[in-house]
């Protein structure tokens, strides 16, 4: 339910940046810990856009893997938990947010909170586009 | 018509962002500690603000109540001759389910802040939206009773990871359910490894004092950190 809290900030972000400019389309970069679903945004993305500068844009969304890097031992892992087959148990799917190597708990995400727009497209006219002379 | 890429890479949440941020100066600038209480609805969030603000060691707190209408919860705190103000995200904000910085910001006339030390914001109850939107506060909270069942970290593990204290209420009721304790708290254990628990019940009182200590404290933690 979060995405459209999400998508009204990812569209005032790329208002923001077209600076009354059409917008055709808008990438973004979601981190798999913001627990955030695709089909949901793109939903939720394409009502709030309506009548504004971003009505009918493309959303492009690139999702990124977690990556944790305990701060004690210096370990590296993926947090997502990972049930093994055969033994799909709830106790198995838990995520991985203390340390697999020291099991402290002061671990930072390297990557996976992201939830960034990244570019936005825009229409310009011609001349925007053309410096030299003709 | 052409078109053209604008490289933008800025966080979506960089407008909430700057408002929290100036929320945060202001509260710094009053000398008062914040504290942005979440929950999901009916976990006892009120109920346990009650209990602590009828004794609060001489700390001086005002509340916030969020709420997407009425003014129940507030008229409850009013009651204690405690400073409240209502904002209720219907009137405005569109019925949003969560506060954000602007709607804090909004509310921050309303309050008496040189007169306290201590403001607590109690969140719109929703275990989803609040924990995107910093609204300028010091510490989290987080109020999860045991009728909601032990998977919830699980389920909502960017409100628990949000967060620097769970509190978890209505253990009165432990003998009559079938809730695994041990479990929930080894489910906050994994999505949020170290984070203080704290065992409540606002009815029978059992654990209050520790909830109430622990939120008397905020002020004091906070002077020392900045």
């Amino acid at each position: 339910m979060h995405e459209l809290s999400i998508s009204s900030a990812i569209v005032d972000t790329a208002l923001k940046h077209a600076d009354g400019r059409r917008v055709t389309r808008v990438d973004v970069t979601v981190g798999a810990l913001r627990q955030v679903v695709g089909e949901s945004l793109a939903f939720y993305f394409e009502i709030v856009a309506r009548d504004t500068e971003c009505d009918g844009a493309e959303l492009g969304l690139e999702t990124v893997a977690a990556w944790m890097h305990c701060r004690t031992c210096g370990q590296e892992w993926d947090p997502a938990p990972r049930p093994e087959a055969g033994h799909a148990g709830p106790e198995l799917s838990l995520p991985a947010f203390r340390c697999p190597a020291c099991e402290r708990p002061d671990a930072e995400i390297v990557r996976g909170d992201e939830l960034e727009v990244e570019s936005i497209e825009v229409e310009t006219a011609e001349e925007e586009q053309c410096i030299a002379p003709r | 018509m052409h078109r053209t890429k604008v490289k933008v890479a800025a966080d979506a949440l960089d407008a909430n962002a700057t408002i929290a941020n100036a929320n945060r100066d202001d509260f710094d600038r009053a000398g008062v500690a914040v504290v942005n209480l979440m929950s999901a609805p009916g976990a006892g969030k009120t109920t346990l603000l009650e209990r602590a603000l009828e004794d609060l060691d001489g700390v001086r707190a005002g509340v916030l109540e969020g709420d997407v209408q009425g003014s129940m919860d507030a008229d409850r705190i009013a009651a204690l001759h405690v400073p409240v103000v209502q904002l209720n995200t219907e009137s405005g904000f569109g019925g949003e389910c969560h506060l954000d910085a602007n709607m804090v910001r909004s509310a921050i006339g309303d309050l008496p802040l040189a007169e306290l030390d201590l403001l607590v914001i109690e969140n719109v109850g929703n275990l989803v939206c609040p924990a995107e939107f910093r609204v300028g506060e010091d510490a989290r909270i987080m109020v999860c009773s045991v009728t909601e069942g032990e998977d919830k970290p699980l389920k909502y593990p960017l409100m628990f990871r949000a967060c620097e204290l769970v509190v978890v209420n209505k253990i009165d009721l432990l003998p009559h359910l079938d809730f695994d304790l041990e479990r929930l708290l080894a489910n906050v254990d994994a999505v949020n490894p170290g984070t203080r628990v704290m065992l409540t019940s606002a009815r029978t009182g059992e654990g209050v004092g520790e909830w109430r200590e622990w939120l008397a404290a905020v002020p004091g933690r906070v002077a020392a950190a900045v």
